[in-house]
């Protein structure tokens, strides 16, 4: 079923950390095999964040096979040795999980292509996110788990989307875990809900111009989709709206920038959305109690008609 | 419409041996009474007394929680009760078999009020996908909008929105009125077969999809007609029960029901010629 749910303050910061823990929290009943948060976080704009992994979780009720921690430690090596290879130096690291890691990173690029192709070619590397201000964490089990594993209640930012996943069509793992990246595009990230019936069709065809796909989650498709058209030249509105046509299927899903918060629905509004919008502030989920999580008082919310497409700046 | 009883030349498919029973019409007997309506009770239904009012506050409470409070309260014989911070928790007020004012000082979630038959209900917010499922009879009034599927499968009742509602809304409805005072979504109506639905706004696309019987009225734009939609004409009858039941509903009442379109089924099927049993009994 998978839950879906994001908010956006415009005009000033929040502990969205926290907010989206909460929202994502209300939805643990619509999945919780894995859990996945996009943060845009208060930064300087001036190093890159990079979140990767160098394995998987294998804990209960992963479908990843065990390796060694020592491996996941010759994986980092090279990773560091193949950014100083690029000139990329980095200023800060973080090792929350021996699994898991956050770069900041000194390095000037306007193409992430190239970049993220040598990242990853090194085997059991994926870049989960990279960005001025986003940070793409997401692992196995409930909103509160994976927010408790990251300490991330305590990041304040402008924006963020997130996902409660009941793995359907791929296995329960992180590289099939929402939201995914929108490489090679910095800051970008999406979050959906629903099933994609044309996603090796279309797979095919983004593979053909050269974009990555990391898993066999239809979701995947929707961030290498709108990737693809901004890298044509659409901006995100055009790109999403776009896609209510070149995706078949039902899907709510949101899609995130450095600056900006979107959702579209399908023609058939066969998934759901509630939405509630006012001058600071948007929030958006699955279900009524995730925007009642962060707004306990009467509001006035509602259903997006088929086939909308929505952009907030913040 | 032809009396099946009176067929004598076997249809193509009876012929191919895909009907071995023989039609005889039961199944167009009625076999509710609407005048005993008023004397019915479920069993294990209360006898309760509107003017013995009481608050629950179900803040802390899950659903079935919050429902069996009210079960109980009915027991006590209270009629009025005033539910406070519901916060669009799901299913809350399902399968309330009694008469009872119920009143929602907030928003609910999914399948609020679902599998009633009887109350009278006000809620002062929004309410989310499918909500009144099922509803037998009684009202059901929105002060705000409601999410997809909104009075999905009604058999009675009258179901009514203040705002928007989300897509499919009244499908595979069998009975009783949704009232809309804003816009629809897509598929509206789909697949209903019996009922009627009003629509004061704009109505998205595929409006009466697949329907067998029953009536739309739109005041609006038509996002596009489904599968076996068509227009009727609106009858100087319809304008009048339209006018009545607004003013019942407290929507829309100066609202210009002479420019409505009426949408009905393109195609006429054997067992959807009769009218509503409550509405045979206003016909005579």
């Amino acid at each position: 079923m998978c839950g879906i749910a994001g908010l956006i303050h415009r005009g000033k910061s929040s502990n969205v950390g926290s907010e989206l823990q909460g929202m994502l929290q209300a939805l643990k009943h619509r999945g919780e095999d894995s859990t996945g948060y996009a943060l845009y976080g208060d930064t300087d704009g001036k190093n890159f964040i990079m979140r990767f992994k160098v394995g998987e979780n294998v804990g209960e009720g992963s479908s990843s096979v065990m390796e060694d921690v020592a491996v996941y430690d010759e994986r980092k090596k090279i990773v560091d040795q193949t950014l100083a290879e690029m000139g990329a130096k980095i200023v800060k690291e973080e090792r929350t999980l021996p699994y898991s890691l956050r770069y900041e990173i000194d390095f000037e690029t306007k193409d992430l292509l190239d970049f993220s192709q040598r990242i990853e070619s090194i085997p059991g590397v994926e870049i989960l996110s990279m960005g001025k201000s986003l940070e793409v964490i997401k692992d196995l089990g409930n909103a509160k788990m994976v927010c408790d594993r990251y300490s991330l209640d305590k990041l304040v930012g402008t924006h963020a989307i997130g996902h409660a996943r009941m793995a359907t069509e791929s296995g329960v793992d992180i590289k099939s875990a929402h939201p995914f990246w929108g490489y090679p595009f910095s800051d970008v990230s999406v979050v959906h809900n629903g099933q994609l019936t044309n996603y090796w069709n279309n797979r095919r065809v983004l593979e053909n111009k050269g974009m990555r796909f990391m898993s066999e989650c239809d979701s995947e498709l929707i961030a290498v989709y709108i990737a693809q058209k901004m890298r044509e030249g659409a901006s995100l509105e055009e790109g999403m709206k776009d896609s209510l046509s070149g995706l078949d299927g039902v899907f709510t899903y949101f899609v995130a920038t450095k600056d900006s918060l979107g959702m579209a629905k399908d023609t058939m509004a066969a998934k759901p959305l509630v939405l509630y919008e006012s001058d600071d502030l948007v929030a958006m989920g699955s279900e009524e109690i995730a925007i009642r999580s962060v707004l306990p008082h009467e509001i006035d919310t509602y259903d997006p008609f088929d086939g909308e497409v929505k952009v907030w700046q913040i | 419409m032809a009396n099946i009883k009176t067929i004598d030349k076997k249809s193509k498919a009876q012929s191919m041996g895909m009907h071995t029973e023989v039609l005889t019409g039961r199944t167009q007997q009625k076999f509710f009474n609407p005048d005993e309506a008023e004397n019915f009770y479920y069993f294990g239904t209360y006898d309760v007394d509107f003017n013995k009012r009481t608050d629950l506050d179900v803040m802390n409470m899950s659903a079935p929680e919050a429902n069996k409070e009210i079960d109980n309260l009915m027991s006590q014989g209270y009629g009025t009760i005033v539910i406070k911070n519901p916060q669009g928790k799901h299913s809350l007020g399902v399968g309330i078999l009694n008469k009872l004012n119920l009143i929602f000082e907030g928003s609910l979630g999914y399948f609020g009020m679902g599998s009633c038959d009887g109350p009278i209900v006000r809620i002062n917010g929004r309410v989310g996908w499918s909500c009144a499922e099922n509803l037998m009879a009684g009202k059901v009034v929105i002060e705000k909008n409601a999410g997809s599927c909104f009075g999905a499968a009604i058999r009675g009742g009258d179901l009514i929105c203040k705002g928007s509602v989300g897509a499919r809304t009244g499908i595979d409805m069998k009975g009783g009125t949704i009232i809309i005072g804003g816009d629809a979504g897509a598929f509206t109506g789909f697949m209903m077969q019996r009922g009627r639905i009003i629509i004061l706004g704009d109505v998205g696309i595929n409006l009466g999809d697949s329907m067998y019987d029953g009536t739309i009225f739109v005041g609006g734009e038509i996002g596009s007609y489904g599968s076996d939609a068509v227009d009727a004409e609106l009858t100087l009858s319809d304008q009048d029960w339209l006018r009545r039941k607004l003013k019942v509903a407290e929507i829309g009442e100066d609202f210009d029901v002479s420019k409505m379109k009426k949408i009905v089924a393109g195609k006429k099927l054997w067992n959807y010629d009769n009218l509503e049993p409550t509405e045979k009994k206003g016909a005579i």
